[in-house]
C-alpha cells in the first residue's frame, strides 16, 4: 500500500515526459524481424512444396492441410499466454484424452450433441481449473504439477476405457471436425481464425494482456504494482484447459472414435508451436501473430512432406531442427553477425 | 538425532515404500519374500539409473526431456551392430552405447552451455530429433530377439552371487552417483549452481560448464540404459521407451528432487524410483488392471510435489514472500 502512495507523486511530476509503455525500439524491430523470419519460412515452404508436388496448390489440399494444425493451434494460442506469464501446462493432451473419453461415455448413454460439446468443454475447463488451483493456491511449480496431472488425466481415461474404444457418436456431432462453413473453409479453420483474433485482441490490446506480460517479466514487481498475479495465472490455466476442451471436441468429432491414447504427444507439439512462434520459454515476451505463423509452418511442413511420402516421424526431425535452429540462429547472428542488433 | 530423522524426506519415503509392500503382502504373503523384492529391484534398475542421471540435470535448474529418445537411439545402434556383426563382444557394445549416449548428451549440453538456450527447449527439440533419427537409422524396421546374439541377451541375466548383472550395474551406478555427488568438488558444484547460480560464479564455478557436465552424465546413463533396455526387452524399435522421460522425471520428483534446482539426494531418487517400481509390480498381484498405473503414478507425483513444497517452505529462504505479507 505504501509503495503505491509513494509512487503516485512521481508519475504526476513526470507528466511532461511521455513514459515509454513499450520496450525500446531495437527490441521491437528484433521482434518484428522474428515474425518476418517466420513469414519468410512460410513463403519458402510454400514455394518449395508447390514445385515439389503438383497437388499442393489446390484449394482442397490446402483446406485439408489446415486440419494438421487447427486443433493444436487452438491450444497453442492459450499456451502462449500461459508461457508468457512464466508458467507451462504439459497436461493439455491428457485433458483432450479425458474430455474425449467422457464425451464417448456420454454418447453411449444417449446424450445428444449439445450435451456432448458441453461435456467436452466443461471437462477442459475443470481440468484447467484443477491445474490452476494446484499452481496458484498451493504455490507449486507448474512444470511438475502438470506432469503429474498429465498422468492423472490420461490415467483416468485409461481406467475408464482400458483397451476399448467409443465409436457411437451421433451423426450431427461430426460437423465440428468434418464440416465446412463455406466452400473450402472448414469449421475448424474458421474457429481457429476467430480464436486467433480474440487472443490477439486479449494479449495485445487489453489491460489483461499487458498484465500477462508484466507478470512474465517480473512477477514480484507485478505484485507490487497491484497486479493480481495469482488470479491472472489461475485464469490463464482455466483458459488453456478450456482451449484443450474445445480441441477435444474437434478431434473427437473429426476422428469419430475415442481411445485413451488419443492426442498422445500433442503437448510437446503445442509447446513447440508457441516457442517456434517467438514466445520466450522464460516468460515475458511473445506474440499471437508469431504463434499463428508457427502453427501454419508446422502444418505446412507436415503436410508438404506427407505429399512427398515422407513418414511422420521424419517430419518430427524437421520440426525439432526447426525449433532449435530458429532459436539458435538469432543468438549466433547476434554474436557473430556483422553488427550487434541490440 | 531422531527428530532430524523424522524431518528427512528420505525417511518418510522409505516408510511409504515399506508400507506399500506391507499392505500388499498382508493379503499376498509371497510379495514380501526376498526373492520377489530382489526381482522388483531388478525391474526398477533402468528407471533408477535414468532417474539418477536426470537428477543431476535437475539439480542444475535444467531438465533433460531427451533421455528416452537417447535410450531409444542408442539401443537401436547397438542392436543393429549386434545383428549385423554378431562377433563384436558385449563389452565393446557397452562402450559403444556409452559413447553414443555421451555424444547425444554433449549435443544437448552444447546448446545449453554455449548458446544459452533454455534446456527445456533444447531437449524438447532433441527429443523428437533423436527418435526421428532412430527411424532414419533403422528405416522403420525392428530388430527382434532372433537377430540378436545369445551373449547380447544373456549378459544382464547372468547371476553374480545370485544377483543378476543388471542389478549389479544399478547398484554400482547408485554407489558412483553417491560418491560423485557427496565426495567430489564437481558433484558439490552441481548443488551450488542449483541453489544460487550467482553465488556459485563468485566461488569460481563455471555455471555453463557444470550444466554441460550434467547433460553429459545424463547422456552417458541414457546410453548405457539403451543397451540394457534393448537386451532386457529383446526388441529394438522406434517406439522403445516412448514417453518414458516423464516416468523418469516422476521418479525424481517423488524422490524429493526440487525442480527449482539444488535440492535432491541419491537415496531419495532411488526410493522415488522404487516407489513407482513397487506400485507397478503390486498392481497385477492385487489384481488391479494395469490401466490404473498411470493415474496412480500421476496422483503420487502431485502428492509428492505438495509434500515437497511444504518441506521446502519450512526451511525457507524466501525473503521476498515475507515482504509481500506486509
Amino acid at each position: 500500500m505504501t509503495l503505491v502512495a509513494s509512487a503516485a507523486p512521481q508519475t504526476t511530476s513526470s507528466q511532461g515526459r511521455r513514459l515509454p509503455d513499450r520496450l525500446d525500439k531495437p527490441f521491437r524491430s528484433a521482434l518484428l524481424s522474428w515474425e518476418m523470419l517466420l513469414v519468410l519460412i512460410v513463403v519458402a515452404i510454400f514455394v518449395v512444396n508447390s514445385f515439389a508436388s503438383p497437388y499442393f496448390l489446390d484449394p482442397w489440399s490446402l483446406s485439408d492441410l489446415s486440419f494438421n494444425f487447427t486443433e493444436k493451434g487452438l491450444i497453442a494460442l492459450a499456451m502462449a499466454l500461459l508461457i508468457i506469464s512464466g508458467e507451462i501446462d504439459l497436461s493439455v493432451a491428457a485433458i483432450m484424452a479425458l474430455g474425449s473419453t467422457l464425451m464417448g461415455m456420454a454418447a453411449e448413454a444417449g446424450i445428444a450433441t449439445p450435451g456432448l460439446v458441453a461435456i467436452g468443454i466443461g471437462t477442459g475447463l475443470a481440468c484447467g481449473a484443477f491445474n490452476g488451483v494446484l499452481v496458484t493456491k498451493l504455490g507449486l511449480p507448474s512444470i511438475v504439477v502438470t506432469i503429474g496431472t498429465m498422468s492423472l488425466f490420461r490415467g483416468l481415461a485409461f481406467i475408464i476405457l482400458g483397451d476399448q474404444a467409443y465409436k457411437n457418436y451421433p451423426a450431427d456431432f461430426a460437423f465440428f471436425g468434418q464440416g465446412y462453413v463455406a466452400w473450402v473453409f472448414s469449421f475448424e479453420l474458421v474457429l481457429f481464425v476467430v480464436a486467433a483474433l480474440v487472443f490477439w485482441f486479449l494479449l495485445h490490446r487489453t489491460n489483461f494482456g499487458r498484465r500477462v506480460f508484466t507478470i512474465g517479466n517480473n512477477p514480484i514487481a507485478a505484485q507490487f504494482s497491484g497486479v493480481r498475479v495469482e488470479r491472472i495465472k489461475f485464469v490463464l490455466f482455466c483458459l488453456t484447459g478450456l482451449m484443450a476442451g474445445i480441441a477435444s471436441v474437434l478431434i473427437t468429432s473429426r476422428l469419430g472414435s475415442t481411445r485413451p491414447s488419443i492426442a498422445q504427444g500433442y503437448e510437446l507439439e503445442v509447446i513447440t508451436m508457441a516457442v517456434l512462434g517467438g514466445v520466450s520459454i522464460l516468460g515475458g515476451s511473445g506474440s499471437i501473430l508469431g504463434v499463428v505463423l508457427a502453427a501454419v509452418i508446422m502444418g505446412l511442413v507436415t503436410f508438404g512432406l506427407g505429399l512427398l511420402n515422407v513418414p511422420g516421424i521424419v517430419m518430427s526431425i524437421v520440426i525439432g531442427v526447426l525449433l532449435i535452429s530458429v532459436i539458435a540462429l538469432p543468438i549466433l547472428w547476434n554474436r557473430y553477425g556483422p553488427r550487434k542488433a541490440f | 538425532m531422531s527428530a532430524s530423522l523424522f524431518r528427512q524426506r528420505e525417511f518418510w519415503l522409505a516408510l511409504a515404500v515399506l508400507l506399500l509392500i506391507a499392505l500388499v503382502s498382508a493379503r499376498f504373503p509371497g510379495f514380501a519374500n526376498p526373492g520377489n523384492l530382489a526381482q522388483i529391484f531388478n525391474d526398477t534398475s533402468l528407471l533408477t539409473m535414468l532417474a539418477l542421471g536426470q537428477m543431476v540435470v535437475i539439480l542444475t535448474r535444467s531438465i533433460d526431456l531427451s533421455v528416452a529418445s537417447n535410450l531409444c537411439f542408442t539401443g537401436m545402434v547397438v542392436a543393429m551392430l549386434n545383428a549385423n556383426y554378431p562377433a563384436v563382444p558385449v563389452p565393446a557394445l557397452i562402450v559403444v552405447a556409452l559413447g553414443v549416449g555421451l555424444v547425444l548428451g554433449v549435443v544437448n549440453g552444447f546448446f545449453v552451455w554455449r548458446l544459452n538456450i533454455p534446456s527445456i527447449v533444447v531437449t524438447l527439440g532433441t527429443l523428437t530429433i533423436y527418435r526421428g533419427a532412430t527411424f532414419v537409422l533403422s528405416g522403420g524396421a525392428w530388430v527382434n530377439a532372433d537377430r540378436m546374439s545369445p551373449d547380447f541377451i544373456a549378459f544382464q541375466r547372468q547371476l553374480l552371487l545370485g544377483v543378476p548383472v543388471l542389478s549389479w550395474v544399478a547398484l554400482l551406478t547408485i554407489l558412483l552417483f553417491f560418491l560423485f555427488l557427496t565426495r567430489t568438488p564437481q558433484g558439490r558444484s552441481l548443488y551450488a549452481i542449483g541453489v544460487n547460480p550467482t553465488a556459485a560464479v563468485y566461488t569460481g564455478i563455471d555455471v555453463g560448464r557444470t550444466k554441460f557436465m550434467a547433460f553429459c552424465i545424463s547422456g552417458l546413463v541414457s546410453g548405457l540404459c539403451g543397451y540394457l533396455w534393448i537386451s532386457r526387452y529383446v526388441i529394438a524399435s522406434v517406439e522403445v521407451a516412448n514417453g518414458y522421460e516423464l516416468n523418469v522425471i516422476a521418479a525424481c520428483v517423488i524422490g524429493g528432487v526440487s525442480i527449482a534446482g539444488g535440492i535432491g539426494s541419491v537415496l531419495g531418487t532411488v526410493l522415488g524410483a522404487l516407489f513407482l517400481g513397487v506400485i507397478a509390480n503390486a498392481l497385477p498381484v492385487i489384481n488391479v488392471s494395469p490401466f490404473w498405473q498411470m493415474a496412480i503414478s500421476g496422483s503420487a507425483i502431485i502428492l509428492a510435489v505438495v509434500l515437497n513444497a511444504r518441506g521446502e517452505r519450512k526451511t525457507g529462504r524466501i525473503i521476498l514472500k515475507k515482504a509481500e505479507a506486509l
